[in-house]
């Protein structure tokens, strides 16, 4: 069974609950967390590989509770016709999947560290990133 | 050996095709070699290039006239407006108006996703416009509007005239206030959690003729990927130098008014340009040639990275209120390997301006030199340098 990648996103009363301990005790999945956040304003993202018989139960219990989940079917991809290589987007990446490449300056995007948070697409001065299905 | 060289004789070289012509970054090298004197001889032209946001740019534009006539009062380009209060026929699109219906920051941060920037972008690319105009009729101009759909070939004149370009030098910015800030150097996080720059350091032009002994009204250069002239010094031209770490260094200081023909420019050199929360913008590609007529002019010409600093400044609260003085400088060695310190914090940095790309244009110049096609022009008039000592007024308010 191929693990269901997922993209969690709650709010501040989530933030306290053993959410991924209930997951694995409760619905016997495997979980690997590939990413977790909890901004200052204490709201959180998290990124599961999700693999088990009752994921989808075990998915439906976090919705009741308020937790968005979002499959990750998207990537993010670098137009590289509109890319222009200034760098802007290596200051906001927060995993380092957008860096420049010493000394030649050019940025470089390893789409293996990207955790999807949608920064760079904000951010790049030329749209240059974009979200694909 | 004294250096002395006229520009009649390096364009005499450049048409035989003898001329010898290196990038600035490659004049550092070959100084580091031979030696300063030795490379002033040698080489006969340098060449710089840079490509980055530059606010102050604009086209005037000259549509052609009307059948009946018209003289337009309002017009709108893909719904950015245009300036019109000049001539029946002519407006300038500047790089930062917005598309009408665009929320700007009601929803903050706004994406400001297409200006006027865009409009030129799209003109350069040859993408149709559409066109729209509206006047108040006059027994000569009776036509009172218009809707239509317009190429860059099918108007008269477009002349990119851009009254603020090339800044020599500027700002390093950080944050020091405790919320993130969107501004026209990027996205800044709270408690100097990045910091932007954005200049391309040794083969920046105006870094590389501080004094502007070669650069002046009338010099050709490589302007949108096409040819263009310096018109002017440019608006908020305060060239100084400063010094830094016992090291004489240009400051934000000179800048450059541009002008050349955009039907002959490219969009690769031409590029709109977006800042969350800030403003639209065009980004544009220019490249100016330095002649070592001198040993000078070649020193200058060689400055590294490691010589050229950049003030850092704290947009969050000392920028907005126009507070005087900087958190210190830092080298462009320092900011191009990803990281500064700061008021004792190692702050990771990251360029607005592009290196591959300033690159390209120092390497495009060069060989456009190289093959004979590109000569040299003396200024006909020089510009004001440091020794000039222009300062900033601020708006006096009642």
């Amino acid at each position: 069974m191929s693990p269901k990648r997922i993209v969690l996103r709650f709010g501040t009363d989530i933030s306290v609950k053993p959410i991924v301990y209930r997951l694995v005790k409760d619905y016997d999945l495997v979980v690997n967390i590939v990413k977790a956040d909890v901004n200052p304003q204490k709201e959180g993202t998290m990124i599961l590989e999700v693999t088990g018989d009752q994921s989808e139960d075990g998915l439906n219990y976090l919705r009741n509770l308020g937790v968005s989940v979002q499959n990750l079917t998207q990537e993010i991809v670098r137009n590289d016709e509109k890319c222009v290589m200034c760098g802007a987007c290596t200051g906001v990446c927060p995993t380092g999947a957008l860096y420049m490449e010493r000394p030649s300056m050019e940025v470089r995007f390893d789409g293996d560290q990207c955790v999807f948070c949608q920064l760079c697409v904000k951010v790049c001065p030329m749209w240059a990133m974009e979200v694909r299905l | 050996m004294s250096v002395e060289k006229t520009y009649a004789e390096i364009n005499t070289k450049i048409k035989a095709g003898k001329a010898i012509v290196v990038t600035a970054e490659e004049l550092i090298t070959l100084v580091e070699e031979k030696g300063l004197t030795k490379a002033a001889q040698e080489v006969d032209v340098v060449t710089t290039g840079t490509f980055a946001p530059m606010c102050s740019s604009g086209a005037f534009l000259s549509f052609g006239h009307t059948k009946p006539r018209m003289k337009m009062q309002k017009v709108w380009l893909n719904g950015v407006a245009a300036y019109t209060g000049i001539a029946a026929v002519d407006a300038y699109i500047g790089a930062t108006e917005m598309h009408e219906d665009d929320p700007l920051n009601s929803n903050y941060p706004g994406e400001f996703r297409y200006g006027g920037g865009h409009v030129i972008a799209d003109l350069v690319a040859r993408k149709p416009v559409k066109l729209k105009a509206l006047a108040y009729g006059t027994d000569c101009y009776p036509r009172r509007n218009l809707e239509t759909t317009i190429t860059l070939d099918d108007i008269n004149e477009a002349i990119l005239f851009n009254p603020r370009n090339a800044y020599q030098n500027y700002n390093c910015a950080v944050n020091l206030t405790d919320r993130t800030i969107y501004t026209y150097m990027g996205m800044i996080k709270p408690h100097m959690g990045n910091a932007n720059y954005s200049t391309a350091g040794q083969l920046s032009p105006l870094l590389k003729d501080p004094h502007f002994k070669t650069i002046g009204v009338g010099t050709k250069i490589f302007l949108g990927g096409g040819i263009g002239y310096v018109a002017w010094n440019g608006t908020q031209h305060f060239p100084s130098m400063i010094d830094v770490e016992g090291k004489e260094l240009g400051s934000a200081g000179g800048t450059l008014a541009v002008t050349g023909d955009l039907k002959q420019m490219s969009p690769r050199w031409l590029v709109g340009t977006s800042y969350l929360g800030y403003g639209a913008t065009l980004s544009v590609g220019i490249g100016i040639p330095i002649p070592i007529l001198n040993k000078e002019i070649a020193r200058y010409a060689a400055k590294k990275d490691e010589e050229l600093f950049a003030p850092v400044v704290d947009y969050g609260e000392a920028y907005p209120s126009f507070t005087p003085g900087n958190l210190g400088y830092v080298s462009y060695a320092d900011l191009k390997s990803g990281k500064i310190t700061v008021n004792g914090k190692e702050i990771s940095t990251a360029p607005l301006s592009s290196m591959p790309r300033a690159r390209e244009i120092a390497a495009t110049l060069k060989g456009w030199i190289l093959k004979g096609e590109f000569q040299l022009t003396e200024p006909v008039k020089t510009l004001p340098s440091p020794a000039d000592g222009f300062t900033a007024h601020s708006i006096k308010e009642d």
